[in-house]
């Protein structure tokens, strides 16, 4: 008896489902359980009027669910939107803050992983490795060419578009592999910060040109969208790579295709498109000089258990009148 | 100087599939007459006696006695890369020939590709890659997570020039590194890079999330990794190599892989190279094994 009291006091959790290929996993769920009376989308639909006063918090994964006008109204209660991950362009912040509920997001918890992304694909585009693994397993290979080349990532020039904390951890990660590297940022860093990764800050115009590597960690605002497109391509050098790890609506995709097809720029390697996935007919899709991940910046299993755990102390923290350790706001 | 006051170096060929690059032959002319092996072996008592060095490519030309023989005025035998166990040595040495390789330069290119490999193969961006541009696909599963590099545990075996720097290159991620080699390093040089030794390779394998093999191909590293070290490996452990596809038992590394023992392999090399297409059908699951080859820019 107690044991249901209990759960019921604790504060009700709208999430999208659990495990599947859309819901949450079962080891974050049961994380979720400890804190929260855990309600799935399915069990609010079965019936809104009950349930919907329940709930508190919203936890937002995988861009589910979806946070509309509707939902809205059918939560009386609730207070905040736990959204897992950094990037919160999914969101409608201001219609959310009109109903008076607080959104929070997970900007520790993702850093290492997409910064280790981010080098994971500048690594693998430079020494062509989709491609090599490709040619060592392939029916028709009975020999290694020897005229077949990458290009050297150590000692090149690595330009970093957005120097937050996960494009400061690129740029620790790429000091090691002795990279010149140049940041552009609305804020410039520390003399101290750039210091310790050897980062020199650049105008945006400097930064295309100098670049064997321009990596994009920005996020998603109006004055990112489309902050690469064909003026910006240009600028790069034709021997040059583009790495996504931000948002596909950073760069626009159809200058990015004429840039790859015209040889403008060498080669791109993107985490993240517009939409995910992309159309099967998109030209993107067959082009060899273009690495695509499915958006996996974050997907690993730590990563994601650190962005629940970031996303419950985050809610709890506004469910008990705490000062929030990363609440974002409408521009 | 007139060209035929160079000294002649034997090469195997300029361009094609395994030549000598264009480029390169135009600066080895500025220092060398440079003698095709096609050419010596038109002229093999003529050129025989001029040919005072061999500049080797990708393992060629091949070297055997009944070339020494023709070559009495060969001093040096300069192989590209750092690797040399396609050479026999002692025959080269019973010959007065001296024998070179190129340690240092290969080091960054090959510590990059080891790191390359491993952050592949640990976010399955192979695999994330022909899923983002298949045909069938619709959407992106939330339940498809590969495993963190940052903060994990890397095992370098074979801790020379290359692996020094491959655990420059991790201590960035920090991870915590182990390593094992014949001979423990200073102090000071294990302090710069976080690194610690493991006298006994069974420590570095039961602790590691990642194994990388850095050695060279010697009698003692020949089939270093076989059953019994792939068994003491985590389950989790994802093997990578970087040194000589000898240097690990294949058949063991089939059965780890099928069975599971290990969770994945990167590899850059194998044995032979390119491995037979059976092997590859039957015996590597392209989402257990990323294996490429990857030649260096040289």
């Amino acid at each position: 008896m107690s044991t249901v009291m209990a759960e019921q006091d604790l504060p009700g959790l709208l999430i999208m489902g659990i495990g599947g290929t859309h819901g949450v996993q079962e080891s974050l769920a049961a994380l979720l359980k400890k804190h929260f009376s855990v309600i799935t989308m399915k069990e609010l639909l079965e019936n809104k009027k009950e349930v919907g006063k329940k709930i508190q918090c919203i936890f937002v994964s995988e861009f589910r669910p979806t946070i509309d006008q509707e939902l809205l109204e059918s939560l009386p209660n609730l207070k905040v939107i736990g959204n897992s991950g950094v990037g919160v362009d999914h969101l409608n912040l201001k219609m959310i803050s009109n109903f008076g509920v607080r959104v929070t997001n997970t900007p520790h918890a993702v850093a290492d992983s997409t910064a280790d992304m981010g080098m994971a694909l500048m690594l693998a585009s430079a020494r062509r490795l989709v491609e090599g693994s490709q040619i060592a397993v392939s029916p028709d290979t009975n020999y290694f060419a020897a005229d077949w080349l990458g290009v050297e990532v150590t000692r090149a020039t690595l330009g970093i578009i957005g120097m937050g904390r996960i494009g400061y951890k690129v740029a620790q990660r790429a000091r090691a592999f002795e990279m010149k590297i140049l940041y552009h940022n609305r804020n410039r860093r520390s003399q101290e910060e750039e210091q310790a990764v050897g980062a020199c800050y650049s105008e945006m115009e400097d930064l295309l040109q100098q670049s064997d590597f321009v990596m994009l960690v920005v996020n998603l605002t109006p004055q990112t969208e489309k902050l690469i497109g064909k003026k910006e391509l240009g600028l790069m050098k034709p021997t040059a790579t583009l790495i996504n790890i931000s948002r596909g609506a950073v760069i626009d995709q159809d200058a990015l295709v004429e840039a790859l097809q015209n040889k403008t720029i060498k080669a791109a390697a993107l985490d993240v498109t517009y939409p995910e996935p992309l159309p099967r007919n998109h030209p993107l899709l067959k082009l060899n000089n273009v690495i695509i991940t499915p958006h996996i910046g974050t997907a690993t299993v730590q990563a994601t258990h650190m962005m629940a755990e970031e996303a419950i102390a985050n809610m709890l923290s506004v469910l008990n009148c705490q000062p929030i350790p990363s609440e974002v706001f409408p521009q | 100087m007139e060209a035929q006051e160079l000294p002649c170096v034997l090469i195997d060929c300029i361009g094609g599939k395994h030549g000598v690059y264009e480029d390169h032959a135009e600066f080895l002319k500025e220092r060398f007459c440079l003698i095709t092996m096609k050419e010596y072996l038109e002229n093999k008592n003529f050129l025989g006696k001029k040919i005072r060095a061999i500049y080797m490519w990708y393992h060629k030309p091949v070297i055997n006695e009944e070339l020494l023989q023709s070559l009495p005025n060969l001093k040096i035998v300069a192989s590209s890369g750092v690797g040399i166990d396609h050479l026999d040595l002692s025959l080269l040495s019973s010959y007065g020939v001296k024998v070179s390789n190129t340690p240092f330069i290969v080091s960054t290119d090959t510590a990059d590709l080891g790191m390359a490999l491993m952050l592949a193969s640990s976010r399955r961006l192979v695999e994330g890659h022909q899923m983002a541009i298949s045909p069938d696909t619709e959407y992106f599963p939330a339940d498809w997570l590969g495993a963190e590099v940052s903060g994990a545990t890397l095992g370098i075996i074979g801790m020379g020039t290359i692996g020094y720097k491959v655990a420059e290159r991790a201590k960035a991620f920090e991870m915590k590194i182990l390593y094992h080699n014949r001979k423990q390093r200073n102090k000071e040089e294990e302090r710069a890079v976080g690194a610690t030794y493991c006298k006994k390779i069974d420590d570095l394998l039961q602790q590691a999330d990642f194994v990388m093999l850095v050695v060279n191909l010697t009698p003692q590293t020949h089939k270093l990794i076989g059953k019994r070290e792939l068994q003491l490996m985590k389950p989790t452990a994802i093997l990578i190599n970087i040194s000589r596809g000898l240097v690990v038992d294949q058949d063991a590394l089939v059965e780890a892989l099928q069975n599971k023992v290990i969770k994945a392999a990167a590899l850059d090399v194998t044995y032979p190279e390119p491995l037979p297409r059976l092997d590859i059908f039957f015996k590597f699951n392209r989402s257990e094994c990323v294996c490429c080859k990857i030649r260096k820019s040289l």
